[in-house]
């Protein structure tokens, strides 16, 4: 699932934004090119993919911050769902 | 009002609103804006036919209303009176965020009263200071204190602030922006009516200010700092989808406006309609309203199904509609000669309100820099 997520997050990034380059690591705001109506769509993406909502508890920008820490928050909501 | 979640019944078929705004709207906008204010009586019909808020879930006392049809009803509204869409704009956009980032307890506080249409909500973004396009100001402050927050700043042209019940209030917190409900009745919370505007004149606009206002911790809504942008941009978009479809009504009315005074009024011994720019402005805002039509539903369908992609549909639905609008309404006036500019016709309103149109919710020009944007992106792909 981690690898999945990982791979259909970097797809949608980079689908929006092809000129950016970035590894999964890599801190996406720090490079200037998230504004606020992206972060929605990020959102929104997730919950729709994935098939989750995300809680409010989990919606902060740690969470957001790289391609790694949303394929994290996807894992941990799928556990939690399953569970 | 007098309407409650115990009488109210589900909501009005698509073919009840029209009746509704053909009978009971219609005909008394150029009143309302006159009058500067939307009737309780006509705040409580509403409620009566179930449209405050039709897309929360029936367990919220909705009737889980998807959004395209939503779009239906905001249009219909909108063709009758701006004013009126207003007001349901901004309590959707206080009810839908309720519903999304509410906790269980805000919910069972709010969603079957704004369902009902017992409270109604505002929108609180815009400051005096600042420019609306600029949602990151920050003269409205939350500061904590030992029993919850303490809320102080002013809010300006707040749509239905006049009547609100509950002031969806975004603030500056030691985290960053943050939102807040806060009911209007508090303690430090002062109401102004903002008159004479020039459209949406019935839409009981207000500056609100705060001082000292005492909030529990409970009053937060959603996830505070960052994801408080979230929550905006989420409540801005389907404010955006409402205006939108409102100004598709704005290019109706304008339409059937033109159409039935071409069809009565002559030039010459010739009738307006046999005239050839007369057509040509017709041909114009028929073309405006199917593309309209079309970009609304697009939106709404994509809302619906959860797709990241309603946003920019609908920044693009709502700057064409309200381009559209206004260009309707300007021809509408001009179709219209002397009388376009009487009460005793409707198109002078619609052509103050079909400006507000490219005002509110994202103005033309920030919608440019969005939408250019995107076209930059796809081109690059």
């Amino acid at each position: 699932m981690s690898n999945d997520a990982r791979t259909e997050i970097r797809s949608f990034i980079t689908t929006k934004f092809p000129d950016v380059t970035f590894s999964d690591e890599e801190d996406i705001f720090a490079l200037g090119f998230v504004n606020s109506l992206f972060a929605m769509e990020l959102v929104m993406f997730i919950e729709k993919a994935f098939g989750t909502r995300i809680p409010n508890e989990e919606l902060h920008l740690g969470n957001f911050r790289s391609v790694e820490l949303m394929a994290d928050l996807v894992r941990r909501q799928s556990a939690a769902t399953v569970g | 009002m007098a309407m409650t979640a115990q009488t109210r019944r589900a909501p009005a078929d698509l073919a009840e609103v029209v009746r509704f705004v053909d009978q009971e709207i219609a005909p008394h906008a150029n009143a309302f804006e006159k009058a500067e204010r939307i009737p309780r009586e006509v705040l409580s019909r509403v409620a009566e036919l179930g449209l405050w808020a039709p897309f929360l879930p029936s367990e919220s006392g909705g009737a889980d209303m998807d959004m395209v049809s939503l779009g239906r009803v905001h249009e219909e509204v909108g063709r009758g009176c701006s004013s009126l869409r207003s007001l349901l704009t901004v309590h959707s956009m206080v009810s839908a965020s309720v519903h999304r980032w509410g906790d269980q307890a805000q919910q069972e506080k709010w969603l079957r009263a704004f369902a009902a249409g017992e409270k109604l909500g505002a929108f609180c973004l815009t400051e005096p200071d600042h420019s609306g396009s600029d949602s990151t100001a920050e003269g409205t402050t939350a500061v904590r204190d030992q029993d919850g927050w303490i809320l102080d700043g002013r809010k300006k042209w707040i749509t239905g602030g006049q009547v609100a019940d509950v002031l969806m209030v975004f603030a500056t917190t030691d985290s960053g922006m943050s939102t807040f409900l806060v009911e209007a009745d508090r303690p430090g919370v002062r109401v102004t009516p903002l008159p004479h505007v020039m459209g949406t004149t019935a839409s009981m606009l207000a500056e609100i200010e705060f001082t000292g206002v005492r909030l529990e911790p409970s009053a937060l809504l959603g996830p505070p700092g960052w994801a408080a942008g979230t929550v905006m941009t989420n409540a801005l978009n389907l404010g955006r989808y409402s205006v939108a479809c409102g100004s598709l009504g704005i290019i109706r009315a304008a339409l059937e406006a033109c159409a039935a005074y071409t069809s009565v009024r002559t030039a010459a011994g010739v009738p307006l309609r046999d005239l050839p720019h007369v057509r040509q402005m017709m041909s114009g805002m028929v073309t405006a309203r199917d593309a309209a039509r079309l970009l609304c539903q697009r939106a709404g369908a994509l809302s619906d199904e959860g797709d990241p992609a309603t946003i920019m549909a609908t920044w693009v639905a709502k700057y064409h509609a309200s381009k559209a609008a206004a260009q309707a309404a300007s021809d509408a006036v001009q179709i219209h000669g002397a009388n376009g500019f009487s009460p005793d016709h409707q198109v002078a309103r619609l052509y103050r309100d079909s400006k507000v149109m490219e005002v509110i919710e994202g103005s033309t020009q920030v919608q440019e820099l969005t939408i250019a944007a995107e076209a930059y992106r796809e081109v690059a792909q």
